[in-house]
């Protein structure tokens, strides 16, 4: 392992004012950068959260490409998840970028050491799941994402980038998918709003646990890593759904949800934060599954990924006999 | 560095899946390009292989000829594109994920087309559904036809097995269809002209896609090799099956219409032979799989596979036969 | 953790991708992938970044080829690797200690 070069105290406190001086210009920190080590860390454990919630996020809706119930649904599905694949590895190069291999983050997920999002521990029930999915959950990703756009790593924010524009047909696929299927028959009808049920508190769960108990984001919106508390993003997404789901004509499965004339936002429920602990420390219903899954596709390519690597030496050996000869 | 100007794999997708990204209405991503798109190489919009194609079935074709043949290789792509969309999430990394699900949604994109002329040359083949029903005639083909009405070969319909059978199965069926939809670029029939000019480019990466990786497979490690040789021991029984001629095959080559299978049979064979020989492995001498009753696949009878992978593929669509999707 | 010496198996080498979105515009750097060789490479950077319909050419170049001067960029330290943009993977040693890691 290479080890970086010792830095005089009197260095590094230059380095450190380097740094500081580019966040706070807004400017982005780009590789070759100083950076401190904890900015390094904070920045891999985020970034890598993120591409491993792609790829995990690839299984709940990869569970209905077989069963979609139209061509034109299985196309569509299909090619989402196949952007899922794509923005994972977007940000596992991004991450490469900070010096950590994507073999390496993959093996960090699959011993479970590093997380992922939630909400795809919850199972897909329904085809109205693949809606939902996108018009909630992707939503909510969204909420998160477009900020991150302009976050102050230059590699995480461009990926960022090239992700919220494929992105946006997501969510617009989910919201038209209910919307067509709540134009279909009284059974259709019936399994949106059941499924709606079924997604909205965990959706709301992916902002992150309230402000007061999220030890880490006052540093990370410090560093221009996080440019939104959890709890803004959450109230700025219950305002964008509830006349999404007017308009679609679905319940959002909360009582207390109301507007507040006096502050101008909605009122709303908190989450049941004892289940979200729960799932974040492994017991959803497919915490196992999920990692088990992408586990046995690692694995099961493993011998295919050697492949290359032996058949790509014995080309270059070739070629360097070719070049000997001529 | 290598420069290299490319042919657009899965540029089906959005044509069909209305991915239409510059369209972004007053979106929550707007401004974050900051004015000048071109710095993204984000490209361009695509073209429907279908504008400005005349669709009347030309003077003296059997339309019921016509429609039967589309449905062949319309559920050919279907049943093979079902097959390989199960690699998604379960590919050897994520690039091949991404590699395969473009190869599944070039040969969907090809089914719908298919199934669509399918349904235009000859109504009669579209099953009936409840007064009122939305479901358009390609998902009614592709989700209410029971098992004996599917006219794809047998090649396609097996469960993937290994990496490596997927790869040799790929490569036989792409370089099949290859060879057919070339010739059929010349058919008199325009839309199926139209299909096979957008299918030839992107089978020829299918093909391209699936050579590359059986050379790789054959000279990579012993275990590759191993299993290579195992796959393709399961696969090349079902290649005979592809060249037989049907009476509807027979028929549409007459017309000028369509491709008779027996015609590419040499071709298909001397492609195969320059992979096989190029990956120094031998011939599979395995004898082709038997008939049932004298019939295969392009008569309605497959595999024990084919009714599970319907049973999966309908069951959502079948269970709502009046839905709106 | 496995370390490096307990994964012979090499991961197979990061590649820059540049795509030239339609004629008359210059190559941009789009991002990374993983391949074995150039060949590969293309055919992945065509699948991962213009399945799209995206990309009139394309140019890939594996990373370590990539030689960069960025004096703007504040990296003294890291000469003499700091001719390589990227500098992975394994300069940076994740420490087993740090949480959620």
């Amino acid at each position: 392992m290479t080890v970086a070069p010792e830095v005089s105290p009197e260095q590094e406190s230059e380095l450190a004012a380097a740094f500081d001086a580019t966040i706070a210009r807004h400017d982005r920190i780009e590789p070759r950068d100083w950076m401190p080590e904890k900015y390094r860390a904070t920045l891999v454990r985020q970034i890598a959260q993120h591409a491993h919630s792609e790829i995990i996020g690839m299984q709940p809706e990869g569970n209905w490409i077989t069963r979609a119930p139209s061509l034109r649904r299985k196309a569509i599905l299909l090619a989402k998840v196949q952007d899922e694949a794509g923005h994972g590895l977007y940000l596992y190069s991004a991450c490469e970028t900070l010096g950590v291999s994507r073999q390496e983050l993959t093996e960090r997920l699959i011993s479970g050491q590093q997380k992922y999002s939630s909400i795809f521990n919850y199972p897909t029930l329904s085809y109205a799941d693949v809606g939902t999915i996108g018009w909630l959950v992707d939503g909510a990703a969204i909420a998160n994402q477009v900020p991150l756009c302009r976050t102050s790593y230059g590699p995480y924010g461009r990926s960022m980038i090239r992700i919220c524009k494929e992105e946006s047909f997501h969510q617009r696929q989910g919201y038209e998918l209910l919307a067509t299927m709540m134009r279909g028959t009284d059974e259709q009808r019936a399994m949106v709003q059941e499924s709606v049920d079924r997604f909205w508190w965990p959706a709301l769960m992916m902002f992150g646990p309230p402000d007061d108990d999220s030890p880490n984001t006052a540093q990370s919106m410090a560093w221009g890593i996080k440019r939104d508390t959890n709890d803004e993003l959450r109230q700025k997404f219950v305002d964008m759904s509830v006349p999404q789901a007017e308009r679609l004509g679905v319940t959002l499965p909360d009582p207390g949800l109301v507007w507040n004339a006096e502050r101008g936002y909605h009122d709303f429920g908190q989450p049941d934060w004892d289940e979200f602990y729960a799932v974040v420390q492994g017991s959803g219903p497919c915490n196992a599954q999920r990692i088990a899954h992408r586990r046995r596709a690692h694995e099961e390519g493993a011998w295919v990924r050697e492949a290359a690597t032996a058949f790509a030496a014995t080309q270059q050996v070739a070629t360097q006999h070719d070049e000997a000869r001529s | 560095m290598t420069d290299h100007d490319t042919p657009t794999p899965g540029a089906s997708t959005s044509a069909s899946t209305s991915h239409d990204h510059d369209a972004d209405h007053g979106s929550v991503f707007d401004g974050l390009l900051g004015g000048d798109d071109s710095q993204w190489a984000f490209g361009t919009d695509f073209e429907d292989p279908l504008a400005g194609v005349d669709t009347t079935i030309p003077d003296g074709v059997d339309a019921a000829a016509l429609a039967s043949y589309c449905l062949m290789l319309g559920d050919d792509a279907l049943v093979a594109s079902h097959r390989l969309s199960q690699w998604a999430s379960n590919a050897p990394d994520l690039e091949d994920d991404i590699a395969l699900a473009n190869v599944a949604l070039d040969l969907l994109g090809q089914a719908r087309l298919l199934l669509t002329r399918a349904a235009a040359a000859d109504a009669r083949l579209v099953p009936r559904l409840p007064e009122g029903s939305p479901v358009p005639p390609e998902d009614a083909l592709a989700f209410f036809r029971d098992e004996s009405a599917f006219r794809n070969v047998r090649l396609v319909e097996a469960e993937n097995g290994d990496f490596a059978e997927t790869v040799a199965r790929l490569l036989v069926f792409s370089t099949y269809r290859l060879a057919l939809l070339q010739r059929l670029a010349g058919s008199r029939d325009g839309v199926l002209s139209a299909i096979a000019v957008k299918g030839v480019k992107e089978v020829t990466y299918h093909r391209d896609y699936a050579g590359r990786w059986f050379l790789t497979l054959a000279r990579g490690t012993a275990e590759s090799r191993r299993r290579l040789v195992a796959g393709l021991d399961r696969v090349w029984p079902l290649r005979a099956e592809l060249f037989r001629t049907h009476a509807v095959e027979r028929t549409v080559a007459e017309q000028g219409v369509g491709v008779d299978p027996a015609d590419v049979a040499d071709e298909v064979d001397v492609l195969l032979e320059q992979v096989l020989s190029v990956s120094g492995i031998d011939r599979p001498e395995v004898p082709p799989t038997g008939t049932v009753g004298g019939g295969a696949g392009r008569d309605g009878r497959h595999t024990e596979a084919m009714g599970r992978l319907l049973a999966e593929m309908q069951v959502v669509a079948r269970a709502h036969p009046s839905g709106r999707w | 953790m496995t370390g490096p010496a307990d994964r012979p198996r090499a991961e197979w080498p990061l590649y820059e991708v540049f795509v030239r979105g339609k004629r008359g515009l210059n190559h941009v750097h789009v991002g990374s992938l993983h391949a074995t060789d150039d060949e590969m490479a293309l055919r992945h950077a065509r699948d991962v970044y213009t399945r799209r319909n995206e990309g009139v050419s394309i140019w890939v170049v594996r990373s370590d080829a990539v030689a960069a001067s960025s004096p703007d960029e504040k990296d003294p330290l890291f000469a003499p690797a700091g001719d390589k943009v990227y500098r992975h993977p394994t300069f940076y040693a994740v420490a087993d200690d740090v949480p959620h890691m």
